[in-house]
């Protein structure tokens, strides 16, 4: 029987893989007119992007919710995007629209990123260094801190001049059709990396889901851990962030479809099956888009239904914990 | 052997455990007994590094628990606490397999396998193997968890209440099961108990905690008395001696 579910976890995984590249096919080829040298590289870029994006979120979400031992908040719930969100008003805000823009955007990625692993690093070494053992107080704060943060830039946004606030609103939003191709070298680079600290440490995630205790009974050294996931969290998200705005309920969506369909909790196999299921939702997503809704409504609009319903469901079942 | 000295923790104006000093013997079992709030929980999580110690070294075989590495003292020392909540689904089998995670990093040997399976059969799981942990009652998942630290075939194995969830057949088979391990393979067993005849019954050694400090420790014979429990506890006990074991009865 243990067999039997390794197999069928297998069977599954690629069953999700053939759905994902044929939604990639799909999205590369239907209704493709004209010259292929135009139409593989144009489309290309934009499939690097969601396929990067859906990877950040997917990744990000499965480690911290292994981390803090909990399947309901995810580092979009607990602020980190709205962390970005008062970045960008505030660079708005200080240095107007015109300077922002003009700014390179590659180098304004590294500032953003350096303050997002700054704060969380910050935060999380301050809370797990003190007497401060518990997790669901560090959850609170997050949430604390992501209504903070929402609420500055809320206030910002309506101090800032009409004309700064239209540029603003254009980057916020959360938008898969307008992806920043100079970004996408550096978010490539930054998600590599990212990923590379994340396979030397791969071994400990399963121990890591048994809870502080149990992981430390058997060897791991839970605190460093710990940071260091955060730390890799803090760069998935900004990358997420930085090429599409901030998504609430994509990354719980995708990750508990994937503990839902995956019959074993190993990481193994649930990482790779949130990261398709992503690629699935946002590339294929983006195709019927395009091609039956011709562009008449926002994929993160319907992402963001369907995630919060999930969410919603997920409470009434009394699966918050 | 595990030696702690000046052994302290206090959370904000409270001490729980009050500069405790003490040697638990090699071999056998030992049981830290005491009234609700005596800081033998934290006790045993800080001589597991569970929880830092706010004062003093705990030396596990000579080696600083504070310094020494997890992966280390993974292969020395394990603890099952009390509570173990779990949001990851696991079956028992994934349970239990984690026990060797110290020797194996998740990758399963043939060793570890044989391992695995005799700590199923020690703790009469084999037919649960497949099975989920929350399909399980209380008292059989308290037998996976413990036979996951079994699996961890450490020298030092620390329980904090493990009898919790366990009717009496169970409790008896598993203070048997633990006299036997340390008998039969020179483990070290410590125990948190509620039960003072559980601990006079089974163990080689008593430790008694009050307010935080350690109070008296010794056999069998020496504590379970009805002078030391009625300090310790702070109600009248009579004792009796029953089939060579020293019986507390304390319904009055």
């Amino acid at each position: 029987m243990r067999h039997e579910r390794k197999r069928s976890s297998i069977v599954t995984l690629m069953v999700i893989a053939a759905v994902a590249a044929t939604a990639t096919i799909a999205f590369m080829t239907i209704g493709a007119r004209g010259n292929w040298s135009f139409v593989l590289p144009f489309r290309g870029v934009k499939l690097l992007a969601l396929a990067l994006v859906a990877y950040s979120i997917a990744v990000s979400t499965v480690l911290f919710q292994t981390i803090t031992n909990n399947r309901i908040l995810t580092p979009a719930i607990m602020g980190f995007d709205w962390l970005y969100m008062l970045l960008q008003t505030l660079l708005v805000f200080g240095l107007g629209a015109a300077a922002t823009s003009a700014i390179d955007v590659r180098l304004m990625f590294v500032v953003e990123i350096g303050t997002m692993l700054a704060f969380s690093l910050v935060l999380y070494r301050f809370l797990f260094s003190g007497a401060v053992r518990d997790l669901h107080l560090l959850l609170l704060i997050g949430v604390v801190f992501g209504t903070l943060f929402r609420s500055l830039s809320g206030f910002l946004q309506r101090l800032i001049d009409p004309n700064d606030f239209v540029v603003l609103q254009d980057r916020l939003f959360a938008s898969f059709n307008a992806v920043d191709p100079n970004l996408l070298m550096i978010s490539a680079l930054m998600v590599v990396g990212a990923s590379a600290v994340g396979l030397r440490i791969f071994h400990t995630f399963d121990v890591m889901s048994l809870g502080r205790e149990t992981a430390i009974s058997l060897g791991v050294d839970h605190r460093r851990i710990t940071m260091t996931v955060l730390a890799l969290v803090a760069i998935f998200v900004s990358v997420s962030a930085a090429l599409v705005g901030p998504v609430t309920f994509f990354g719980l969506l995708v990750a508990n479809l994937a503990y839902i369909l995956m019959p074993t909790a190993k990481h193994r196999y649930v990482l790779p099956a949130a990261i398709l299921l992503a690629v699935i939702c946002l590339v294929g997503g983006q195709t019927i888009l395009e091609r039956v809704f011709a562009f008449d409504t926002a994929l993160s609009i319907v992402i963001e239904f369907a995630g919060g319903l999930f969410f919603i469901f997920y409470l009434l079942r009394g699966h918050a914990r | 052997m595990i030696e702690f000295s000046g052994v302290t923790k206090v959370y904000g104006s409270t001490t729980v455990v009050d500069d405790v000093t003490a040697q638990l013997p090699k071999g056998g079992i030992t049981s830290i007994i005491g009234p609700n709030g005596a800081g033998k929980s934290t006790l045993l999580s800080m001589i597991a590094r569970l929880i830092p110690c706010d004062r003093g070294t705990v030396l596990v075989d000579g080696l600083d628990v504070a310094r020494t590495s997890g992966e280390t003292l993974a292969r020395r020392l394990s603890i099952l606490r009390q509570d173990n909540h779990m949001t990851a689904r696991l079956t028992v089998h994934d349970l239990v397999a984690f026990g060797r995670y110290p020797y194996s990093r998740g990758r399963i040997t043939a060793d570890d396998q044989a391992h695995i399976g005799r700590a199923l059969g020690y703790l009469g799981l084999n037919d649960l193997g497949d099975r989920f942990l929350d399909e399980l009652s209380g008292g059989q998942r308290q037998r996976a968890f413990v036979a996951m630290v079994l699996c961890q075939d450490t020298d030092y194995m620390l329980f904090d209440e493990p009898l919790n969830n366990l009717d009496i057949r169970h409790a008896v088979g598993m203070m048997k099961l633990l006299g036997n391990a340390a008998r039969d393979f020179g483990k070290t067993v410590v125990v948190v108990l509620h039960d003072v005849n559980f601990a006079s019954c089974y163990s080689n050694h008593i430790i008694v905690m009050r307010d935080g400090k350690l109070f008296l420790q010794g056999s069998p014979r020496e504590i379970i008395r009805s002078e030391t429990l009625e300090q310790t506890y702070g109600c009248p006990f009579e004792v009796q001696e029953l089939g060579g074991n020293r019986i507390a009865v304390y319904y009055t």
